[in-house]
């Protein structure tokens, strides 16, 4: 068993409400942070503890709280992201539905570290019932005196509000959503300015993910130097994973970055290896947006390293044999998965949910679902492998925003590792249709079949 | 046809306008498209959407172009249930493609119809953040999850029964 620092309580029951959370231990980061802490300890702490923001751009929280401007006179705002649509990803979920006081606790902290008086939870509005819950334990909190107008008798206001987004996965963009919640279009901003000097209502604005603003909560119970050990190098303190398509056991899980892919996969403790006893054939590990690894270049790095689960072991090799730890959205294909067909739903889903500001993305997006519509359904050329690549390339680099980058690279990853199954489906247009291209050369280097 | 909305949708309008700054109330724009298709038909005609911007003190035009961005506001009538069926990898990779194809069987309608008798709408969406309860659908708040054929007939059944009573 690892370590676990955000979901060590979560099967208590009765945990979601404010009466056993407490009586578990909760809510005495803020006594701590708002009695014995001031704002630049509690960034110092941040810093120490080496977290890195758990959305999926992993950059490190404390850096980015120490840009926060601070101009005389205007009020600053904290808000967390609660947007989590990079498909393969519902971790944040897990934890608002399950222990919202956690995340409730995380942002008591982090507003009072940050200074903001009015601290919104921007949540996609697919997720309504969890905005219930959310609603009822900031009741709770105010209640018990946790919210509201001087906290713990320190002078310090906190008001917590959640909004429902709509239904527009551009919104988990930082600037998107700070659009969104000023009620527009999710149109991702130029920057500079970055949200830490022009944010919401123009006021200097941090936006985190939900998992991360969690985590501030054991960074300040056991120091930011304790949560620093756990883990291995850059990769400190839980991440939370959550496993889903052909494995036994899907669900979320907390890991201390330590372990190794294979053991993620197959031990009973995890996604207890692939469903049905089939094999392995590849895995998207850190949401839809990142490159697509066959079961070959999973466990193992291309120089034969083991390979764990953690933001520089997932990423070693670059995206010519690696991938990243991103959201930590792990989508696993068994070996009857067909990788055009996966590839073409998620071409779909980027076309879907460009906002259409930026032509290479707008229109790319748009060409790459048709062409890959054309190889699914048996009506590709070779040449047409070649042009997706063309295209994904002119997307990468060239937008506002990643959503580009991230419609490109999965397209890109599909191709680098899987061209003989494009090329396979080009020149069986029939045969594609009913069968498959199958496991081939991709198949697990450890657990081979008997 | 003018819409108004009654005492306690109001109230609910003046608490989500009262979490911004005054002057910000713009804000409270996609919270009260929510109210505003919750509260009448469960989509959000011409009118509505005038509606909401004079309560709001904004331009139709501001509204228009917000409703128009995020798929969750319906700009056609929709019937009484509607099925939002993922459709993104994760969930194709678990079946959802069968799933997508049974549901059209029973109700016969295509994705984005309604059926004849106004109770039931299909509609394709796009990755809801259940991946790892796949396949499923969302059906007003609630997420209807590890969906099977058998499943999606005691769900139809389940919806049906509270229209016919």
């Amino acid at each position: 068993m690892g370590v676990k620092l955000l979901l060590d309580k979560a099967n208590v029951p009765g945990i979601r409400t404010y009466e056993v959370y407490r009586r578990e231990g909760g809510y005495r980061s803020v006594e701590k942070a708002l009695k014995e802490m001031n704002p630049e300890s509690i960034v110092e702490e941040v810093k120490k503890s080496g977290l890195r923001g758990r959305g999926g751009a992993g950059f490190p929280t404390g850096m980015k709280w120490s840009f926060i401007a601070k101009p005389e006179g205007v009020p600053r705002h904290l808000v967390c992201n609660a947007d989590e649509s990079e498909p393969g990803t519902f971790k944040d979920r897990y934890l608002m539905e399950f222990i919202p006081h956690l995340l409730l606790e995380g942002l008591i902290v982090s507003s009072f570290a940050l200074g903001s008086h009015d601290t919104y939870i921007y949540i996609r509005g697919e997720y309504a019932w969890i905005t219930d819950i959310l609603e009822e334990a900031i009741n709770e909190a105010k209640a018990n005196g946790w919210l509201g107008k001087n906290i713990l008798r320190t002078g310090f206001e906190c008001n917590i509000h959640v909004q429902r987004g709509a239904g527009a996965y551009i919104c988990g963009e930082e600037t998107a959503l700070i659009e969104s919640l000023e009620g527009k279009r999710g149109n991702p901003r130029i920057k500079p300015p970055f949200p830490a000097i022009q944010g919401l209502w123009q006021r200097p604005t941090v936006v985190n993910n939900v998992e991360t603003l969690a985590a501030i909560v054991p960074i300040i119970n056991i120091g930011g130097e304790e949560y620093a050990k756990i883990g291995v190098g850059r990769s400190t303190g839980t991440k939370l994973i959550s496993a889903c398509g052909n494995i036994n056991k899907p669900g979320v899980y907390e890991i201390d970055m330590t372990i190794s892919v294979e053991e993620f996969i197959y031990s009973d403790e995890y996604c207890g290896g692939i469903k049905g006893g089939k094999q392995l054939k590849a895995c998207i590990p850190g949401g839809s947006s990142v490159p697509i690894l066959p079961a070959n270049l999973l466990l193992k790095t291309a120089t034969g390293e083991t390979r764990y689960m953690n933001y520089e072991s997932l990423s070693d090799g670059g995206f010519a044999t690696g991938s990243m730890l991103g959201s930590g959205g792990f989508i696993v294909l068994d070996e009857d998965q067909c990788i055009v067909k996966n590839t073409l739903t998620l071409a779909r889903f980027y076309r879907h949910e460009s906002c259409g500001q930026c032509s290479p993305c707008r229109e790319g997006t748009g060409w790459m679902e048709k062409i890959l519509h054309k190889i699914e359904h048996g009506h590709g050329t070779i040449a047409d492998i070649d042009l997706l690549w063309d295209i994904q390339r002119k997307i990468e680099g060239n937008t506002i925003c990643p959503l580009g980058d991230a419609a490109a690279w999965p397209v890109a990853a599909a191709i680098r590792h899987f061209r003989d199954e494009f090329e396979w489906h080009i020149n069986n247009p029939v045969l594609s249709q009913t069968s498959n291209f199958g496991l081939q050369h991709y198949a697990d280097p450890i657990h081979v079949p008997a | 046809m003018t819409y108004t909305f009654n005492e306690t949708q109001m109230a609910e309008l003046n608490r989500l306008v009262a979490r911004y700054p005054e002057g910000k109330q713009k804000s409270a724009l996609l919270p009260a498209l929510h109210l505003a298709q919750d509260s009448f038909d469960g989509w959000l005609p011409t009118e509505l959407m005038d509606y909401i911007a004079s309560l709001l003190k904004i331009e139709p035009i501001e509204v228009y172009e917000v409703a128009s961005f995020y798929s969750m506001f319906n700009l056609k009538p929709v019937g009484k249930f509607i099925f939002e069926v993922c459709q993104t990898g994760p969930c194709m990779i678990s079946g959802s493609d069968d799933i997508i194809a049974y549901i059209q069987e029973k109700l016969s309608i295509k994705p984005g119809e309604t059926t004849k008798d106004g109770v039931f709408t299909l509609k394709l969406v796009e990755c809801l953040g259940a991946c790892g309860y796949a396949p499923m659908m969302q059906v007003g708040k609630i997420f209807r999850e590890h969906l099977t054929k058998e499943k999606v007939d005691s769900i139809i059944a389940e919806y049906r029964a509270t229209v016919t009573n």
